[in-house]
């Protein structure tokens, strides 16, 4: 049951993964796996670059010109103007193939413009993705020819909308529960769709959906009914959709949030996306690829902010001299800069080794998700901090940001499922790995034991010697003691999953106390790695900046270092396991009181 | 009719951009500087685009005279709907000392190679300000020639031409071939959509040297330095029109 789940997290089974390369699964071998990150990724030749060069300006000017994000926020609404000038300007099929009307950017070419929508309007940025990045992008990545000849060409130009239908009242996360059917008709020429869909992005204004829906079926020889998810292509023109009210938000407000309703509505057997019951498989792939664009996005954001609070702090005076000058003010803007480099690090990372081709990138893609979301989060209240009362009001435009940025930690993936989705990733890749050893070992777990006590020297020799050799050659020599650091951490890392592994075996799937800190040891050493590699890019090509990029990341790597060896410390003693039995017992308590469980200091 | 317009495009540093002189005073940081076309010939190539849009032109050819990089913003002219371009590839450091003679030479030269019955550039560039090319140009090639324009109707073999002077508008009658230098008020440029961009990686840049036009550009003016204006001073308040007077007098001003 246990081991179906960590297979249901991830979209393939394990034996067909080949993912010795990953930076981010090394970890958890206690292995640095310098290929995919050193030296820095840079998959775009340059056409490719020279061609987003030009889109910068045009996207620029749509954001400053024509489109007020403000007035929007207000309005609650994407006025038509705003949405006529988007479909001109190409914005509707950015990534799409040429061939069906779209401009077939790669990765890192849509990464570039992200960040400039992030740093704009953020509400736009959802109603662009809803569209494209998942509302058809099914059909892109699974849909055979006659759908993406049928569905495509009007999708690409924004002729008609798009939206991707999963959730529902009792399924978010748990994508696999969800209690919409739909039934093979008696004809066999359509399914029948029933279900609720709530939250969706376009859900009010979409023609033309993406809707995951159970089909029951009898399991080979038995009478017992099974049931499998299965994606299908569903147009409003069908008959029996309908739209619930825009949802009323805290931020992102001018993007149509809606439910969606179907009764009883007819799809064709032809419009299934992929196989039925590979539903599952559909949805994951598409939020997997797409999961690099909230990284960019998120980076823009940031960057903006920064801009703007060091506006502020160069020009505010408070007794006597200007904010920049004290040193409070001075550590939380380093931090903004740190925070920047590391996400704007990742993200490219991420995309670039995706456009190089590299498979196997669902654990890097979700550290980048995580790691932004929460990041622009932080930076933004930093941000309204320093501003303070001018940051609280709505004309400086930082607190919408504020409200739109709180969804990016929950949506395409709340954060804290993904934390386990990297971990558990990560765990079953050691795992793995350990029982091959053990049997090219031919030794007993329980000898095992005994070399356990002997700490971290001597699990180097179960699982392969960590090589340090390895960071610092592909490191810059102004950074070595950086590369010392890290590799120093990767092995703590290894030795501690490989200890965990040995403690808990196959219920460590359900302890999450553990696995939330090692996820978070995981994003802290991969944007370490990320920053380093950048840093180091940054000094061998002689960049203007890089001796600031190697304060950056010297900075971040030391800061990083200590998050990492308190993280894996938690994980292991003794003391803390204990605290973490105490948070399960003081939810106990508070559960079973409905509320507070202590006694008033006033008795009443 | 078939008129075929000749559009300068200059590269030159963005607007936005906060200049900064070099330490060594020969002239001003460039390096990793934001770049971008003049936006007086974003005008020039919006006008010509849209005088093939009526049907009056046949076909809108972008120059640009400068290092690789002056493909940029061809590409950029092209996206904007020019039909091709022509990239006179002048490298750095040569690229610094090239003045609007030897443009206008190359234009001169172009126009008469590529059969061109009407010439626009912008009035003048945002970095040297020197306003000159389009009437070297007009004189080179013995053309007609109508500056500042803010509006152009072509009707038949001739123009009408309204021209921004320092007392108003002048209107005046210009005969084709001609050479027109466009002002602000020409025309709003379009921006370049995405679908434009990709559809301009299609359109043909040609690549010649000024020497493939038997052109001497050498510059005949040698900059001496390049310093920051001086920093403003500060002003200051006086009570009555008695103390101003005294202060005037005190300075020499009176």
């Amino acid at each position: 049951m246990t081991i179906n789940r960590v297979r249901l997290l991830s979209d393939q089974p394990p034996s067909s993964r080949d993912r010795d390369d990953s930076f981010a699964l090394g970890l958890y071998r206690g292995k640095v796996k310098t290929q995919q990150l050193f030296p820095y990724p840079d998959a775009l030749d340059d056409e490719s670059k020279d061609t987003v060069k030009l889109m910068i300006d045009p996207f620029e000017k749509y954001f400053r010109e024509i489109h007020d994000p403000s007035q929007c926020d207000l309005d609650e609404k994407l006025p038509d103007k705003s949405l006529q000038a988007l479909k001109e300007l190409g914005g509707f099929g950015i990534q799409a193939p040429q061939e069906y009307g779209g401009m077939q950017l790669k990765n890192t070419q849509y990464a570039r413009l992200a960040e400039i929508v992030g740093s704009f309007d953020l509400s736009i940025a959802v109603f662009m993705a809803g569209h494209q990045a998942i509302g058809y992008k099914g059909i892109v990545l699974f849909g055979n020819e006659q759908q993406k000849q049928k569905y495509l060409p009007s999708l690409t130009t924004g002729e008609k909308i798009a939206a991707f239908c999963l959730t529902e009242p009792s399924a978010g996360s748990d994508a696999n529960s969800i209690r919409s059917t739909a039934v093979l008709d008696e004809d066999g020429k359509h399914y029948i769709l029933n279900g609720n869909k709530i939250w969706i992005s376009n859900g009010g204004i979409a023609d033309v959906m993406t809707v995951f829906a159970q089909v029951p079926f009898k399991k080979d020889d038995s009478d017992k009914q099974s049931q499998a998810v299965t994606a299908f292509i569903v147009e409003r023109d069908f008959g029996g959709v309908t739209s619930g009210l825009p949802e009323k938000k805290m931020g992102i407000r001018s993007s149509n949030t809606a439910a969606v309703y179907f009764d009883n509505v007819k799809i064709p057997v032809e419009n299934v996306i992929g196989k039925v019951g590979e539903g599952f498989k559909v949805a994951m792939n598409i939020l997997n690829e797409g999961r690099f664009a909230m990284g960019a996005a998120m980076s823009g954001v940031i960057r903006m902010l920064v801009t703007k609070t060091i506006e502020h702090a160069k020009n505010r005076v408070q007794f006597g001299q200007h904010l920049i000058e004290y040193q409070s003010i001075q550590e939380k803007i380093a931090q903004m800069g740190l925070t920047h480099y590391a996400v704007e690090s990742v993200a490219y990372a991420v995309s670039n080794n995706m456009d190089r081709g590299i498979k196997e990138f669902q654990v890097e893609a979700a550290i980048s998700k995580v790691l932004s979301s929460e990041s622009a989060w932080n930076v933004c209240d930093e941000c309204i901090q320093i501003l303070a009362g001018m940051g609280f009001m709505r004309e400086n435009q930082v607190e919408r940001f504020m409200r739109d940025v709180r969804i990016y930690r929950i949506f395409e993936g709340a954060n804290d499922t993904l934390r386990l989705f990297i971990a558990l990733n990560g765990i079953q890749y050691a795992g793995k790995n350990m029982k091959e050893l053990q049997k090219a070992l031919q030794q007993p777990i329980s000898n095992l034991g005994t070399l356990w006590n002997q700490g971290v020297k001597r699990s180097k020799r179960l699982i392969g010697i960590a090589d340090s050799q390895e960071l610092l050659e592909v490191t810059a020599p102004e950074l070595s003691d950086c590369a010392k650091m890290i590799t120093q951490r990767v092995e703590e890392f290894g030795a501690t999953i490989e200890r965990i592994l040995l403690k808990h075996g196959r219920n460590i799937i359900d302890q999450q106390f553990i696995l939330n800190r090692i996820a978070n040891a995981t994003i802290d050493i991969y944007s370490m790695a990320a920053v380093l590699s950048r840093a180091s890019t940054a000094i061998s090509s002689n960049l203007p900046t890089a001796d600031h990029e190697r304060v950056l990341a010297s900075t971040f790597i030391d800061e990083g270092c200590q998050r990492v060896e308190h993280n894996l410390a938690e994980v292991l003693r003794k003391r803390n396991l204990e605290r973490f039995s105490a948070y399960s017992s003081i939810t106990n308590e508070i559960s079973e009181n409905e509320g507070v469980a202590t006694t008033r200091p006033l008795r009443f | 009719m078939a008129l075929r317009v000749l559009v300068g495009c200059k590269r030159v540093i963005d607007y936005a951009v906060k200049v900064r002189v070099k330490p060594d005073k020969t002239g001003v940081v460039t390096d990793g500087v934001k770049h971008s076309m003049n936006p007086f010939d974003e005008i020039a190539i919006e006008e010509a685009v849209r005088l093939k849009e009526k049907k009056v032109a046949s076909e809108v050819v972008a120059i640009s005279c400068g290092p690789k990089q002056c493909q940029e913003t061809l590409r950029t002219a092209l996206a904007m709907g020019a039909d091709r371009a022509i990239h006179v590839e002048v490298p750095e450091p040569e690229s610094h000392t090239l003045e609007p003679l030897g443009v206008a030479k190359i234009f001169s030269k172009l126009a008469k190679d590529e059969d061109v019955g009407l010439i626009i550039v912008g009035k003048q560039a945002i970095d040297d300000d020197c306003n000159q090319t389009g009437q070297l140009t007009a004189a080179l090639l013995d053309w007609p020639q109508a500056t500042f324009a803010s509006e152009i109707t072509v009707d038949g073999d001739s123009m009408k031409v309204i021209r921004e002077v320092d007392g108003g508008l002048e209107t005046i009658k210009v005969n084709m071939p001609a050479v027109v230098s466009a002002d602000l008020r020409l025309n709003e440029p379009r921006y370049a959509t995405l679908p434009n961009i990709m559809k301009a990686k299609k359109k043909k840049i040609d690549v010649k040297t000024p020497a493939d036009l038997g052109v001497d550009i050498s510059p005949r003016t040698e900059t001496l330095s390049v310093e920051d204006p001086p920093v403003r001073q500060a002003g200051s308040k006086v009570e009555d029109v008695s103390e101003l007077v005294e202060k005037l007098k005190s300075h020499g001003f009176v």
